[in-house]
Protein backbone atom coordinates (compact mmCIF):
# COMPACT_ATOMS: atom_id res chain seq x y z
CA UNK A 1 0.00 0.00 0.00
CA UNK A 2 1.33 3.39 -1.13
CA UNK A 3 1.36 5.88 2.17
CA UNK A 4 1.19 8.83 0.03
CA UNK A 5 -2.28 7.59 -1.41
CA UNK A 6 -3.88 6.11 1.15
CA UNK A 7 -4.56 6.97 4.36
CA UNK A 8 -6.68 5.66 7.47
CA UNK A 9 -9.68 7.81 8.76
CA UNK A 10 -9.17 8.46 12.44
CA UNK A 11 -13.16 7.37 13.62
CA UNK A 12 -14.54 4.91 11.41
CA UNK A 13 -10.47 3.40 10.37
CA UNK A 14 -11.96 2.56 6.74
CA UNK A 15 -8.77 3.48 4.72
CA UNK A 16 -9.40 5.82 2.36
CA UNK A 17 -8.06 7.32 -0.73
CA UNK A 18 -6.64 10.49 0.10
CA UNK A 19 -7.86 12.22 -3.28
CA UNK A 20 -11.36 11.72 -2.23
CA UNK A 21 -11.28 13.07 1.40
CA UNK A 22 -9.38 15.96 -0.09
CA UNK A 23 -11.94 16.36 -2.74
CA UNK A 24 -14.54 15.99 0.00
CA UNK A 25 -13.29 19.16 1.73
CA UNK A 26 -11.36 16.78 4.25
CA UNK A 27 -14.13 15.24 5.24
CA UNK A 28 -14.60 11.19 5.27
CA UNK A 29 -16.81 10.35 2.82
CA UNK A 30 -17.60 7.45 4.38
CA UNK A 31 -18.18 8.59 7.98
CA UNK A 32 -18.29 12.36 8.01
CA UNK A 33 -15.31 12.52 9.98
CA UNK A 34 -13.76 16.23 10.12
CA UNK A 35 -10.35 15.83 9.31
CA UNK A 36 -8.07 18.71 11.22
CA UNK A 37 -7.24 21.38 7.91
CA UNK A 38 -4.57 23.91 7.86
CA UNK A 39 -4.69 27.39 7.78
CA UNK A 40 -4.48 28.62 4.10
CA UNK A 41 -7.03 25.12 3.57
CA UNK A 42 -9.68 26.75 5.94
CA UNK A 43 -9.32 30.35 3.85
CA UNK A 44 -9.18 28.71 0.70
CA UNK A 45 -12.44 26.90 1.03
CA UNK A 46 -14.33 29.90 3.01
CA UNK A 47 -13.47 32.99 0.82
CA UNK A 48 -14.94 33.85 -2.49
CA UNK A 49 -13.41 31.61 -5.50
CA UNK A 50 -10.93 30.54 -2.67
CA UNK A 51 -9.23 34.10 -3.66
CA UNK A 52 -8.02 36.30 -0.64
CA UNK A 53 -4.83 38.24 0.32
CA UNK A 54 -2.84 37.40 3.34
CA UNK A 55 -2.10 40.67 5.76
CA UNK A 56 -0.03 41.05 9.10
CA UNK A 57 2.51 37.77 7.99
CA UNK A 58 5.44 38.97 8.55
CA UNK A 59 5.01 39.19 12.53
CA UNK A 60 7.36 36.25 14.24
CA UNK A 61 7.29 35.04 17.59
CA UNK A 62 10.38 35.95 20.09
CA UNK A 63 11.78 33.05 22.35
CA UNK A 64 11.66 36.04 25.10
CA UNK A 65 11.75 34.22 28.62
CA UNK A 66 14.79 31.97 26.73
CA UNK A 67 12.21 28.80 27.98
CA UNK A 68 13.40 25.76 27.66
CA UNK A 69 11.60 22.45 28.76
CA UNK A 70 12.30 19.53 27.05
CA UNK A 71 13.71 21.33 24.01
CA UNK A 72 14.14 24.74 23.51
CA UNK A 73 11.50 27.15 22.38
CA UNK A 74 13.34 29.05 19.72
CA UNK A 75 14.13 25.34 18.23
CA UNK A 76 10.63 24.61 18.29
CA UNK A 77 9.47 27.62 16.43
CA UNK A 78 11.86 27.01 13.87
CA UNK A 79 10.95 23.52 13.53
CA UNK A 80 7.06 24.27 13.86
CA UNK A 81 7.70 27.04 11.32
CA UNK A 82 9.45 24.51 8.93
CA UNK A 83 7.12 21.94 9.52
CA UNK A 84 4.07 24.35 8.43
CA UNK A 85 5.43 27.03 6.01
CA UNK A 86 4.14 29.00 8.62
CA UNK A 87 5.46 32.30 10.85
CA UNK A 88 2.87 31.90 13.47
CA UNK A 89 -0.36 29.71 14.50
CA UNK A 90 -2.87 32.27 12.73
CA UNK A 91 -3.13 33.43 9.31
CA UNK A 92 -5.21 36.84 8.74
CA UNK A 93 -6.69 37.78 5.49
CA UNK A 94 -8.90 39.86 3.83
CA UNK A 95 -11.27 39.01 0.89
CA UNK A 96 -15.24 38.43 0.17
CA UNK A 97 -17.70 35.78 0.48
CA UNK A 98 -20.67 36.30 -1.10
CA UNK A 99 -19.42 39.45 -2.18
CA UNK A 100 -19.23 41.17 1.12
CA UNK A 101 -16.03 41.91 2.31
CA UNK A 102 -14.50 40.09 5.21
CA UNK A 103 -11.66 40.29 7.44
CA UNK A 104 -11.02 36.20 8.16
CA UNK A 105 -8.13 35.05 11.32
CA UNK A 106 -7.86 31.38 10.35
CA UNK A 107 -5.76 29.34 13.35
CA UNK A 108 -3.19 26.28 12.11
CA UNK A 109 -3.27 23.72 14.60
CA UNK A 110 -0.21 22.06 13.02
CA UNK A 111 1.60 25.12 14.42
CA UNK A 112 2.42 24.16 18.42
CA UNK A 113 -0.73 23.13 18.62
CA UNK A 114 -2.72 26.31 17.39
CA UNK A 115 -1.55 27.64 21.02
CA UNK A 116 -1.94 31.38 21.30
CA UNK A 117 1.16 33.36 22.18
CA UNK A 118 1.89 37.22 21.55
CA UNK A 119 2.11 36.55 17.96
CA UNK A 120 -1.68 34.77 17.63
CA UNK A 121 -2.53 37.48 20.29
CA UNK A 122 -1.40 40.28 18.33
CA UNK A 123 -2.83 39.06 15.02
CA UNK A 124 -6.09 38.39 15.78
CA UNK A 125 -6.46 41.82 17.83
CA UNK A 126 -5.19 43.39 14.46
CA UNK A 127 -6.99 41.53 12.06
CA UNK A 128 -10.37 43.12 15.08
CA UNK A 129 -8.93 46.62 14.56
CA UNK A 130 -8.81 45.99 10.56
CA UNK A 131 -12.20 45.23 10.67
CA UNK A 132 -13.46 47.97 12.45
CA UNK A 133 -11.43 50.79 10.40
CA UNK A 134 -12.86 48.66 7.29
CA UNK A 135 -16.28 48.60 8.51
CA UNK A 136 -16.03 44.96 7.86
CA UNK A 137 -17.75 41.58 9.28
CA UNK A 138 -15.01 39.52 11.29
CA UNK A 139 -14.57 36.08 11.47
CA UNK A 140 -12.02 33.96 13.12
CA UNK A 141 -12.06 29.83 12.71
CA UNK A 142 -10.13 28.76 15.97
CA UNK A 143 -8.44 25.02 16.59
CA UNK A 144 -6.10 25.49 19.07
CA UNK A 145 -5.25 24.19 22.71
CA UNK A 146 -5.13 27.61 24.58
CA UNK A 147 -2.60 30.04 25.62
CA UNK A 148 1.34 29.33 25.03
CA UNK A 149 2.86 28.32 28.24
CA UNK A 150 6.35 29.48 26.83
CA UNK A 151 5.75 33.13 26.64
CA UNK A 152 4.08 32.73 30.39
CA UNK A 153 1.83 35.31 31.67
CA UNK A 154 2.09 37.35 28.19
CA UNK A 155 0.20 34.66 27.03
CA UNK A 156 -2.52 34.56 29.40
CA UNK A 157 -2.41 38.39 28.59
CA UNK A 158 -3.58 37.82 25.14
CA UNK A 159 -6.94 36.55 26.30
CA UNK A 160 -7.78 40.61 27.46
CA UNK A 161 -6.16 41.96 24.74
CA UNK A 162 -7.75 40.70 21.97
CA UNK A 163 -11.38 40.18 23.89
CA UNK A 164 -10.79 43.83 24.44
CA UNK A 165 -10.43 44.08 20.71
CA UNK A 166 -13.51 42.57 20.44
CA UNK A 167 -15.23 44.88 22.38
CA UNK A 168 -14.44 47.63 19.90
CA UNK A 169 -16.19 45.38 17.33
CA UNK A 170 -19.11 45.07 19.44
CA UNK A 171 -18.81 48.92 19.83
CA UNK A 172 -19.07 49.56 16.21
CA UNK A 173 -21.52 46.88 15.74
CA UNK A 174 -20.24 44.83 13.67
CA UNK A 175 -20.51 41.20 13.24
CA UNK A 176 -18.46 38.78 14.69
CA UNK A 177 -18.86 35.24 14.07
CA UNK A 178 -16.72 32.38 15.86
CA UNK A 179 -16.28 29.45 14.06
CA UNK A 180 -15.02 26.70 16.49
CA UNK A 181 -13.03 23.56 15.34
CA UNK A 182 -11.50 20.56 16.44
CA UNK A 183 -9.67 21.00 18.90
CA UNK A 184 -10.45 24.39 21.17
CA UNK A 185 -9.65 24.48 24.50
CA UNK A 186 -8.40 26.46 27.11
CA UNK A 187 -7.54 30.43 27.03
CA UNK A 188 -8.87 30.81 23.21
CA UNK A 189 -12.14 29.21 24.08
CA UNK A 190 -11.96 31.39 27.34
CA UNK A 191 -11.61 34.84 24.93
CA UNK A 192 -12.35 35.43 21.59
CA UNK A 193 -13.95 31.94 20.50
CA UNK A 194 -17.08 32.20 22.72
CA UNK A 195 -17.26 36.06 21.86
CA UNK A 196 -19.57 35.51 18.90
CA UNK A 197 -22.33 37.25 17.70
CA UNK A 198 -22.66 33.67 16.52
CA UNK A 199 -21.06 30.63 17.64
CA UNK A 200 -20.68 27.92 15.77
CA UNK A 201 -18.95 24.67 15.06
CA UNK A 202 -18.01 21.64 13.03
CA UNK A 203 -19.50 18.86 14.03
CA UNK A 204 -17.91 16.92 17.00
CA UNK A 205 -15.39 18.78 17.66
CA UNK A 206 -13.44 19.09 21.24
CA UNK A 207 -14.25 22.39 22.85
CA UNK A 208 -14.18 23.45 26.26
CA UNK A 209 -12.08 25.21 28.93
CA UNK A 210 -10.18 22.47 30.99
CA UNK A 211 -9.19 19.39 29.24
CA UNK A 212 -10.60 16.27 29.37
CA UNK A 213 -7.59 14.30 31.43
CA UNK A 214 -7.51 17.32 34.33
CA UNK A 215 -11.31 17.16 34.73
CA UNK A 216 -11.23 13.60 35.08
CA UNK A 217 -7.99 13.60 37.14
CA UNK A 218 -10.01 16.25 38.84
CA UNK A 219 -13.55 14.69 39.86
CA UNK A 220 -11.81 11.48 39.69
CA UNK A 221 -14.64 10.13 37.33
CA UNK A 222 -15.18 8.85 33.82
CA UNK A 223 -16.85 11.62 31.74
CA UNK A 224 -19.55 10.73 30.01
CA UNK A 225 -19.46 9.71 26.20
CA UNK A 226 -20.01 13.42 23.86
CA UNK A 227 -19.04 15.22 26.66
CA UNK A 228 -17.24 18.59 25.44
CA UNK A 229 -17.92 18.17 22.14
CA UNK A 230 -19.96 20.44 19.83
CA UNK A 231 -23.09 18.75 20.23
CA UNK A 232 -22.73 18.86 23.86
CA UNK A 233 -22.15 22.50 23.50
CA UNK A 234 -25.15 23.28 21.29
CA UNK A 235 -27.31 21.17 24.01
CA UNK A 236 -26.27 23.22 26.78
CA UNK A 237 -26.68 26.56 25.17
CA UNK A 238 -22.48 27.37 23.97
CA UNK A 239 -23.32 27.35 19.99
CA UNK A 240 -25.69 28.87 17.76
CA UNK A 241 -25.61 25.70 15.38
CA UNK A 242 -23.19 22.69 14.56
CA UNK A 243 -22.45 22.79 10.49
CA UNK A 244 -20.37 20.32 8.77
CA UNK A 245 -18.15 21.66 6.60
CA UNK A 246 -19.42 21.51 3.46
CA UNK A 247 -22.43 23.76 4.52
CA UNK A 248 -20.02 25.98 6.58
CA UNK A 249 -19.52 28.78 4.06
CA UNK A 250 -23.05 29.04 2.98
CA UNK A 251 -24.26 29.44 6.40
CA UNK A 252 -21.63 32.05 6.96
CA UNK A 253 -22.35 34.00 3.86
CA UNK A 254 -26.56 33.39 5.02
CA UNK A 255 -25.19 34.97 8.58
CA UNK A 256 -23.30 37.99 7.28
CA UNK A 257 -26.32 38.92 4.95
CA UNK A 258 -28.78 38.80 7.95
CA UNK A 259 -26.37 40.59 10.19
CA UNK A 260 -25.96 43.34 7.33
CA UNK A 261 -29.18 43.70 6.28
CA UNK A 262 -28.91 42.66 3.01
CA UNK A 263 -31.91 40.14 1.83
CA UNK A 264 -30.58 39.02 -1.61
CA UNK B 1 18.08 19.46 39.20
CA UNK B 2 18.31 19.29 43.26
CA UNK B 3 14.86 19.58 44.67
CA UNK B 4 14.91 22.56 46.87
CA UNK B 5 13.82 22.73 50.48
CA UNK B 6 10.27 23.10 51.40
CA UNK B 7 9.47 26.60 52.36
CA UNK B 8 7.55 25.21 55.76
CA UNK B 9 10.90 23.61 56.43
CA UNK B 10 12.93 27.03 55.72
CA UNK B 11 10.59 29.36 57.86
CA UNK B 12 10.31 27.18 60.88
CA UNK B 13 12.55 29.37 62.89
CA UNK B 14 10.70 32.69 62.16
CA UNK B 15 7.52 30.64 62.65
CA UNK B 16 9.11 30.22 66.02
CA UNK B 17 10.02 33.78 66.63
CA UNK B 18 6.46 34.75 65.62
CA UNK B 19 5.15 32.78 67.93
CA UNK B 20 6.81 34.41 70.46
CA UNK B 21 5.77 37.96 69.51
CA UNK B 22 2.40 36.47 69.88
CA UNK B 23 3.07 35.32 73.20
CA UNK B 24 4.14 38.42 74.52
CA UNK B 25 1.42 40.70 73.25
CA UNK B 26 -0.87 38.08 75.26
CA UNK B 27 0.97 38.73 78.00
CA UNK B 28 1.32 41.58 80.78
CA UNK B 29 5.07 41.23 81.25
CA UNK B 30 6.77 44.28 81.48
CA UNK B 31 8.85 45.76 78.41
CA UNK B 32 6.96 44.05 75.65
CA UNK B 33 7.20 46.78 73.27
CA UNK B 34 11.12 46.45 73.76
CA UNK B 35 11.03 43.39 73.38
CA UNK B 36 8.57 42.46 70.15
CA UNK B 37 11.06 44.86 68.59
CA UNK B 38 13.75 42.57 69.27
CA UNK B 39 12.17 39.73 68.33
CA UNK B 40 11.05 41.23 65.12
CA UNK B 41 14.78 42.34 64.02
CA UNK B 42 15.43 38.87 64.35
CA UNK B 43 13.10 37.59 61.90
CA UNK B 44 14.18 40.82 59.65
CA UNK B 45 17.57 38.92 60.11
CA UNK B 46 16.78 35.52 59.12
CA UNK B 47 14.39 36.91 56.49
CA UNK B 48 17.12 38.51 55.09
CA UNK B 49 19.19 35.01 54.80
CA UNK B 50 16.09 33.20 53.14
CA UNK B 51 14.64 35.83 50.86
CA UNK B 52 17.18 35.99 47.95
CA UNK B 53 17.60 32.45 47.74
CA UNK B 54 13.70 31.74 47.55
CA UNK B 55 13.22 29.40 44.48
CA UNK B 56 9.93 30.34 42.60
CA UNK B 57 8.38 26.92 43.56
CA UNK B 58 8.78 28.15 47.13
CA UNK B 59 7.29 31.64 46.42
CA UNK B 60 4.38 29.26 45.38
CA UNK B 61 4.39 27.74 48.76
CA UNK B 62 3.97 31.25 50.35
CA UNK B 63 1.64 31.93 47.92
CA UNK B 64 -0.57 29.35 48.56
CA UNK B 65 0.25 29.19 52.91
CA UNK B 66 -2.58 28.14 54.39
CA UNK B 67 -1.79 31.07 57.15
CA UNK B 68 -1.59 33.61 54.16
CA UNK B 69 -4.29 36.42 54.16
CA UNK B 70 -6.93 35.61 52.07
CA UNK B 71 -9.75 37.86 50.10
CA UNK B 72 -12.44 38.74 53.29
CA UNK B 73 -9.35 39.25 56.17
CA UNK B 74 -8.76 42.53 53.61
CA UNK B 75 -12.22 43.11 53.05
CA UNK B 76 -12.70 42.96 56.87
CA UNK B 77 -9.03 45.07 57.64
CA UNK B 78 -9.59 47.85 55.19
CA UNK B 79 -13.25 48.10 54.81
CA UNK B 80 -16.11 49.21 56.82
CA UNK B 81 -19.87 47.73 56.20
CA UNK B 82 -19.21 44.84 53.89
CA UNK B 83 -22.67 44.05 52.45
CA UNK B 84 -22.10 40.77 50.61
CA UNK B 85 -23.99 40.39 47.62
CA UNK B 86 -25.09 36.77 46.74
CA UNK B 87 -25.70 34.94 43.64
CA UNK B 88 -25.27 35.00 39.69
CA UNK B 89 -29.43 35.53 39.31
CA UNK B 90 -28.92 32.66 36.79
CA UNK B 91 -27.87 29.40 38.21
CA UNK B 92 -26.49 30.09 41.85
CA UNK B 93 -24.00 31.47 44.55
CA UNK B 94 -20.75 30.55 43.99
CA UNK B 95 -19.08 30.64 47.35
CA UNK B 96 -15.88 30.69 45.80
CA UNK B 97 -16.29 34.20 45.05
CA UNK B 98 -17.03 36.77 47.06
CA UNK B 99 -18.62 40.17 46.15
CA UNK B 100 -20.36 43.02 47.70
CA UNK B 101 -20.21 46.80 48.38
CA UNK B 102 -18.48 48.32 51.11
CA UNK B 103 -16.76 51.47 52.13
CA UNK B 104 -13.23 52.19 51.48
CA UNK B 105 -12.00 55.60 52.33
CA UNK B 106 -15.34 57.49 53.19
CA UNK B 107 -16.56 56.10 49.57
CA UNK B 108 -18.66 53.02 48.48
CA UNK B 109 -16.51 50.70 46.42
CA UNK B 110 -17.25 47.25 44.68
CA UNK B 111 -14.93 44.68 45.95
CA UNK B 112 -15.28 41.07 44.09
CA UNK B 113 -12.53 38.23 45.18
CA UNK B 114 -11.71 34.24 45.07
CA UNK B 115 -12.22 33.45 48.57
CA UNK B 116 -10.59 30.03 50.21
CA UNK B 117 -11.21 28.48 52.97
CA UNK B 118 -8.97 28.37 56.31
CA UNK B 119 -9.86 24.83 57.69
CA UNK B 120 -10.73 21.66 55.85
CA UNK B 121 -14.29 22.16 56.33
CA UNK B 122 -13.93 26.15 55.14
CA UNK B 123 -12.07 24.63 52.10
CA UNK B 124 -14.53 21.96 50.93
CA UNK B 125 -17.18 25.01 51.81
CA UNK B 126 -15.19 27.34 49.49
CA UNK B 127 -14.25 24.66 46.54
CA UNK B 128 -10.78 25.64 47.21
CA UNK B 129 -11.12 29.04 45.87
CA UNK B 130 -11.88 27.44 42.09
CA UNK B 131 -14.59 29.67 41.29
CA UNK B 132 -17.56 28.12 38.78
CA UNK B 133 -19.13 30.20 35.97
CA UNK B 134 -21.61 31.22 38.22
CA UNK B 135 -18.65 32.83 40.30
CA UNK B 136 -17.48 34.72 37.45
CA UNK B 137 -21.08 35.83 36.22
CA UNK B 138 -21.47 37.08 40.07
CA UNK B 139 -18.60 39.03 39.93
CA UNK B 140 -19.46 40.56 36.77
CA UNK B 141 -23.05 41.51 37.85
CA UNK B 142 -21.54 43.26 41.02
CA UNK B 143 -19.26 45.59 39.05
CA UNK B 144 -21.82 46.26 36.19
CA UNK B 145 -23.71 47.87 39.16
CA UNK B 146 -20.74 49.63 40.50
CA UNK B 147 -20.69 51.05 36.89
CA UNK B 148 -24.03 52.02 37.25
CA UNK B 149 -23.40 53.83 40.22
CA UNK B 150 -19.82 54.91 39.46
CA UNK B 151 -18.22 53.22 41.93
CA UNK B 152 -14.74 52.32 41.93
CA UNK B 153 -14.07 48.69 41.85
CA UNK B 154 -11.72 46.45 43.98
CA UNK B 155 -10.60 43.01 42.74
CA UNK B 156 -8.89 40.60 44.81
CA UNK B 157 -7.16 38.02 43.45
CA UNK B 158 -5.96 34.75 44.67
CA UNK B 159 -7.35 31.13 43.03
CA UNK B 160 -5.38 27.68 41.66
CA UNK B 161 -7.72 28.48 38.44
CA UNK B 162 -11.17 28.16 37.43
CA UNK B 163 -12.77 24.89 38.58
CA UNK B 164 -12.30 21.49 35.84
CA UNK B 165 -15.13 19.85 36.33
CA UNK B 166 -18.39 18.69 34.52
CA UNK B 167 -20.90 21.45 35.59
CA UNK B 168 -18.57 24.00 34.78
CA UNK B 169 -18.13 23.19 31.62
CA UNK B 170 -21.66 22.31 30.61
CA UNK B 171 -22.80 26.29 31.85
CA UNK B 172 -19.80 27.49 30.37
CA UNK B 173 -16.45 28.23 32.24
CA UNK B 174 -15.20 29.81 28.98
CA UNK B 175 -17.66 31.70 28.17
CA UNK B 176 -18.22 33.31 31.36
CA UNK B 177 -14.90 33.78 31.55
CA UNK B 178 -14.20 35.27 28.30
CA UNK B 179 -17.16 37.76 28.64
CA UNK B 180 -16.11 38.98 32.00
CA UNK B 181 -13.16 40.12 29.97
CA UNK B 182 -15.14 41.28 27.02
CA UNK B 183 -17.34 43.79 29.27
CA UNK B 184 -14.72 44.96 31.94
CA UNK B 185 -12.47 46.16 29.39
CA UNK B 186 -15.17 48.70 28.58
CA UNK B 187 -16.21 49.66 32.17
CA UNK B 188 -16.61 53.13 33.03
CA UNK B 189 -15.38 53.10 35.95
CA UNK B 190 -12.07 52.62 37.79
CA UNK B 191 -10.76 49.11 38.51
CA UNK B 192 -7.56 48.41 40.98
CA UNK B 193 -6.83 44.59 40.69
CA UNK B 194 -4.76 43.04 43.72
CA UNK B 195 -3.23 39.82 43.04
CA UNK B 196 -3.06 38.52 46.81
CA UNK B 197 -1.68 35.08 46.63
CA UNK B 198 -2.12 32.79 43.63
CA UNK B 199 -3.17 33.96 40.34
CA UNK B 200 -3.78 31.18 38.30
CA UNK B 201 -4.80 31.58 34.97
CA UNK B 202 -7.90 32.14 32.97
CA UNK B 203 -9.45 31.82 36.67
CA UNK B 204 -7.72 34.63 38.03
CA UNK B 205 -8.03 36.80 35.16
CA UNK B 206 -11.78 37.02 34.94
CA UNK B 207 -11.28 39.29 37.38
CA UNK B 208 -8.45 40.11 36.32
CA UNK B 209 -9.03 43.32 33.97
CA UNK B 210 -8.45 46.65 35.68
CA UNK B 211 -6.58 50.08 35.30
CA UNK B 212 -3.67 49.38 37.98
CA UNK B 213 -2.70 45.64 38.48
CA UNK B 214 -0.53 45.31 41.78
CA UNK B 215 0.84 42.06 42.95
CA UNK B 216 1.85 41.20 46.81
CA UNK B 217 5.56 40.44 46.84
CA UNK B 218 5.07 36.83 46.93
CA UNK B 219 2.32 35.97 45.00
CA UNK B 220 2.47 34.71 42.00
CA UNK B 221 0.86 34.94 38.67
CA UNK B 222 0.82 32.29 35.66
CA UNK B 223 -0.42 31.14 32.47
CA UNK B 224 -0.49 27.30 33.71
CA UNK B 225 -0.04 26.16 37.18
CA UNK B 226 3.54 24.71 37.75
CA UNK B 227 2.16 21.21 38.11
CA UNK B 228 0.10 21.89 35.31
CA UNK B 229 2.77 22.88 32.74
CA UNK B 230 5.20 20.03 33.85
CA UNK B 231 3.04 17.69 33.83
CA UNK B 232 2.41 19.42 29.86
CA UNK B 233 6.02 20.01 28.48
CA UNK B 234 8.60 17.90 30.84
CA UNK B 235 6.01 14.90 31.38
CA UNK B 236 7.52 14.94 34.66
CA UNK B 237 5.59 15.98 38.01
CA UNK B 238 9.60 16.57 39.57
CA UNK B 239 9.65 19.46 36.47
CA UNK B 240 7.84 21.46 38.76
CA UNK B 241 11.09 24.25 39.87
CA UNK B 242 11.92 24.37 36.01
CA UNK B 243 8.64 25.04 34.94
CA UNK B 244 7.92 27.74 37.50
CA UNK B 245 11.48 29.05 36.73
CA UNK B 246 11.04 28.83 33.47
CA UNK B 247 7.88 30.48 33.13
CA UNK B 248 8.54 33.56 35.18
CA UNK B 249 5.58 33.85 37.44
CA UNK B 250 7.26 36.23 40.44
CA UNK B 251 6.19 39.33 40.64
CA UNK B 252 9.38 41.35 39.76
CA UNK B 253 9.28 39.15 36.31
CA UNK B 254 5.89 40.48 35.88
CA UNK B 255 6.49 43.52 36.09
CA UNK B 256 9.59 43.57 33.90
CA UNK B 257 7.36 42.04 31.40
CA UNK B 258 4.69 44.49 31.60
CA UNK B 259 2.32 42.82 33.33
CA UNK B 260 1.26 44.22 36.35
CA UNK B 261 2.23 48.20 37.48
CA UNK B 262 3.57 47.57 40.71
CA UNK B 263 5.16 45.07 43.15
CA UNK B 264 3.23 45.25 46.96
CA UNK B 265 6.60 44.85 49.49
CA UNK B 266 5.21 42.16 51.85
CA UNK B 267 6.96 41.67 56.04
CA UNK B 268 9.29 40.19 56.51
CA UNK B 269 8.43 36.12 56.52
CA UNK B 270 5.89 36.96 54.10
CA UNK B 271 2.17 38.39 54.62
CA UNK B 272 1.15 35.77 56.95
CA UNK B 273 3.87 36.02 59.39
CA UNK B 274 2.93 40.05 60.13
CA UNK B 275 -0.83 40.46 59.14
CA UNK B 276 -1.50 44.03 60.34
CA UNK B 277 1.87 45.08 58.03
CA UNK B 278 0.55 43.24 55.03
CA UNK B 279 -2.85 45.07 55.54
CA UNK B 280 -1.02 48.44 55.95
CA UNK B 281 0.74 48.13 52.75
CA UNK B 282 -1.98 46.90 50.20
CA UNK B 283 -3.88 49.86 51.72
CA UNK B 284 -1.12 52.12 51.32
CA UNK B 285 -0.88 51.14 47.45
CA UNK B 286 -4.96 50.31 47.00
CA UNK B 287 -5.63 54.08 47.95
CA UNK B 288 -2.89 55.82 45.90
CA UNK B 289 -4.02 53.47 42.73
CA UNK B 290 -7.44 54.88 43.44
CA UNK B 291 -6.98 58.05 43.92
CA UNK B 292 -5.03 58.51 40.65
CA UNK B 293 -7.57 56.77 38.64
CA UNK B 294 -10.69 58.72 39.94
CA UNK B 295 -8.52 61.96 38.40
CA UNK B 296 -8.82 60.78 35.18
CA UNK B 297 -12.06 61.48 32.94
CA UNK B 298 -13.82 57.83 31.80
CA UNK B 299 -12.85 58.43 28.34
CA UNK B 300 -9.07 58.67 28.93
CA UNK B 301 -9.57 56.02 31.23
CA UNK B 302 -11.05 53.47 28.87
CA UNK B 303 -8.57 54.37 26.27
CA UNK B 304 -5.67 53.53 28.35
CA UNK B 305 -7.09 50.54 30.02
CA UNK B 306 -7.55 49.42 25.75
CA UNK B 307 -3.28 50.52 25.42
CA UNK B 308 -2.79 48.90 28.64
CA UNK B 309 -3.25 45.27 27.54
CA UNK B 310 -3.14 45.97 23.64
CA UNK B 311 1.12 46.39 24.43
CA UNK B 312 1.38 43.72 25.92
CA UNK B 313 2.96 40.46 23.96
CA UNK B 314 6.39 40.84 22.54
CA UNK B 315 6.89 39.78 18.95
CA UNK B 316 8.91 40.55 15.97
CA UNK B 317 8.14 42.50 12.75
CA UNK B 318 9.77 42.14 9.63
ZN1 LIG C 1 -14.43 7.77 8.52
Amino acid sequence: MNDNLWTRCNSCQRILYKADILENLSVCPACSFHFRISASERLAMLFDDGQFEVFDHAILPVDFLKFVDTQKYSQRLGDNQKKTSLPEATVNAVGTMGGIKVVISAMDFAFMGGSMGSVVGEKITRAAERAVREKTPLIIVSCSGGARMQEGALSLMQLIKTSAALARLEEAKLPFISVITDPTTGGTTASYAMLGDINIAEPNALIGFAGPRVIEQTIKEKLPKGFQRSEFLLKHGMLDDVMQRKNLRAYIIRALRLFLNRPQ
Amino acid sequence: MSKSLDFYQLEKKIVELKEQIDQIQLSEEQGKKEKVAGLKLEIEKEWAKIAPKLTPTQIVQIARHPKRPYCLDYVNALMQDFMEMHGDRRFADDTAVVSGLAFYKGQTVAVVGQQKGRTTRERIERNFGEPNPEGYRKALRIMKTAEKFGFPIITLIDTPGAYPGIGAEERGQAEAIANNLKVISTMGVPIVCVIIGEGGSGGALAIGVGDTIMMLENSFYSVISPEGCAAILWKDQNAVEQAAQNMKIRAQDLLDLGVIDKIIPEPPGGAHIDCEQTFKNVDKHLNQALKKLEQKPVQELLEERYQKFRKMGIVLEK
